[in-house]
């Protein structure tokens, strides 16, 4: 009875097991039993949400432990945290830590700003951001074992996320109606692994899971995500920054399960209260966008 | 031809779809609670049991579920799927459904570091299944009338009582559908006397 840990397998796992589940950023243990309660299938523990991180301007890097530790022992469902792009350290002490899943996450300064972490050198698994086909068969071939769409996190504005998804799934569509002789040249032109490639081709689908991220603000915006083929969704200032969290919690989950009952949605979105504010992206200036962020 | 659903209201459906698949089946991913009155076998998938649980009541699966066992319609819970069959969970008030004669432990073996894979001697099964353990439960304690099918450890892992299925692991992430086979055999019977 050989025991094997940090396989792909158990990793991609995790995720497989994340499936049409919400996972809610929150900052303390109040807020992480409040996303609980509402049915979240994880939670990210995070310092600040990414809308307090873009305010607050400055370098942004991973929580302090305490705060980790602190949503670990409030909660029984997986916990997740953010590392700096690059950051190896940030990385081996939240998987010291015990995080269920680490994020190298674009919503934190870069540390490094030509390599990504080599995720294969890892027990604990990784989930990390892609705007296109070509990040996200490079995140995977570094050993990411979940991806998530970038979208422009901290805005409430759902553009981005949706650009990103249907860019993703129309590259992927493409991979798969393609003949194997010109997989090369697509890998060539998107800067993607041969290899990822083929194996996109072959089984249909990703490797990984993609859950949709960056800019879903209501139930609604959760629910088209997961039309355009999200396999599940993270919340990240919607909840937080909203005026009943715990309302707006239960219905974002609601609304991802049942994202094709329209009447449904209708009702959850019923008196919700404000949702967050909101950025319209042109307003934001190119180098402040999080999404340019990671290579 | 029988018919076997998968409830699907989170976590790992697609893989038990796929898991199940052979000539005399079909598969029903259960969304809607008529959808049980159709299919002579139930499959709890994996997931995040807490995160299943509060959608079962939400959509009303509660009583219909039990009513489903309750007329001994086979049911086959991985993981999360397990901790919803037990009749009592470790550190909790109340089980969920309460299915099977056993005492569950959430998240038994630590955290996602230290999930891991191994092969598992099975009773009536295969000497040697692959099996991938998740932040997974372990079965504590099993009344007398439940089989135990495989232990890891020293730890229970796999169980049976009638016609009910659980293990605290993931055969459907795996090619190795023997555990599926082994749950269709046990519709397919259950399927002739009822």
């Amino acid at each position: 009875m050989d025991k094997h840990v940090g396989t792909d397998r158990v990793k991609r796992g995790m995720a497989e097991m994340q499936k049409g589940g919400v996972i809610m950023d929150v900052v303390n243990a109040e807020q992480a039993k409040i996303a609980e309660e509402a049915g979240a299938v994880a939670v990210m523990a995070l310092e600040r949400v990414p809308s307090d991180i873009r305010a607050a301007g400055g370098v942004a890097r991973m929580a302090d432990p305490s705060i980790v530790e602190e949503v670990q022992n409030a909660v029984s469902i997986p916990v997740m945290a953010k590392a700096r792009i690059g950051h190896i350290v940030e990385a081996r002490i939240l998987e010291a830590l015990g995080v269920d899943y680490i994020d190298e996450s674009e919503v934190l300064t870069p540390a490094d700003e030509v390599f990504h972490l080599n995720k294969r050198d890892y027990t604990v698994p990784f989930v990390c951001g892609a705007r296109n086909l070509g990040e996200a068969t490079r995140r995977i071939a570094e050993g990411a074992s979940m991806l998530r769409t970038k979208g422009e996190p901290g805005t409430g504005n759902i553009v981005e996320a949706v650009r990103h998804q249907r860019l993703m799934q129309g590259q992927i569509n493409k991979i798969i109606s393609m003949s194997e002789d010109e997989l090369m040249t697509e890998a060539k032109n998107l800067g993607a692994p041969y290899e990822t490639l083929l194996d996109i081709k072959r089984n249909g689908r990703l490797p990984v899971v993609n859950f949709a991220a960056g800019g879903i603000a209501t139930p609604a915006d959760a629910a088209l995500m997961m039309q355009l083929g999200s396999d599940g969704v993270f919340v990240g200032s919607g909840i937080f920054k909203s005026e009943n969290p715990a309302k707006f919690a239960k219905a974002i989950v609601e609304a991802t399960t049942h994202y094709e009952d329209y009447a449904l949605i209708a009702k959850l979105s019923k008196n919700l209260g404000p949702a967050m504010k909101g950025i319209e992206i042109s307003s934001i200036e190119q180098k402040d966008r999080m999404q340019e962020r990671g290579w | 031809m029988i018919n076997i659903g998968v409830l699907a209201l989170q976590g790992a459906v697609r893989e038990h779809v796929k898991a199940l698949q052979a000539p005399d089946v079909q598969v029903t991913v259960v969304k809607k609670v008529e959808q049980l009155h159709d299919i002579d076998g139930l499959v709890f998938p994996g997931g995040e049991s807490t995160t299943m649980r509060r959608l079962i009541n939400l959509y009303g699966f509660y009583e219909p579920l039990k009513a489903f066992a309750e007329k001994n319609r086979p049911i086959f819970g991985t993981c999360a799927g397990a901790i919803l069959m037990a009749n009592e969970i470790v550190g909790q008030m109340e089980p969920h459904l309460s299915v099977m004669d056993m005492t569950v432990e959430r998240n038994a073996f630590g955290r996602q570091r230290e999930s891991f894979e191994a092969n598992l001697a099975m009773d009536q099964i295969g000497e040697d299944v692959e099996a991938v353990f998740i932040r997974a439960p372990i079965i504590n304690k099993v009344g007398p009338s439940v089989n135990v099918l495989a232990s890891y450890d020293g730890d229970i892992v796999a169980a049976q009582q009638g016609p009910f299925l659980a293990c605290s692991f993931h055969p459907e992430l795996t090619d190795d559908h023997r555990m599926h086979q082994f749950f269709v055999k046990m519709v397919r019977e259950q399927a002739i006397h009822a």
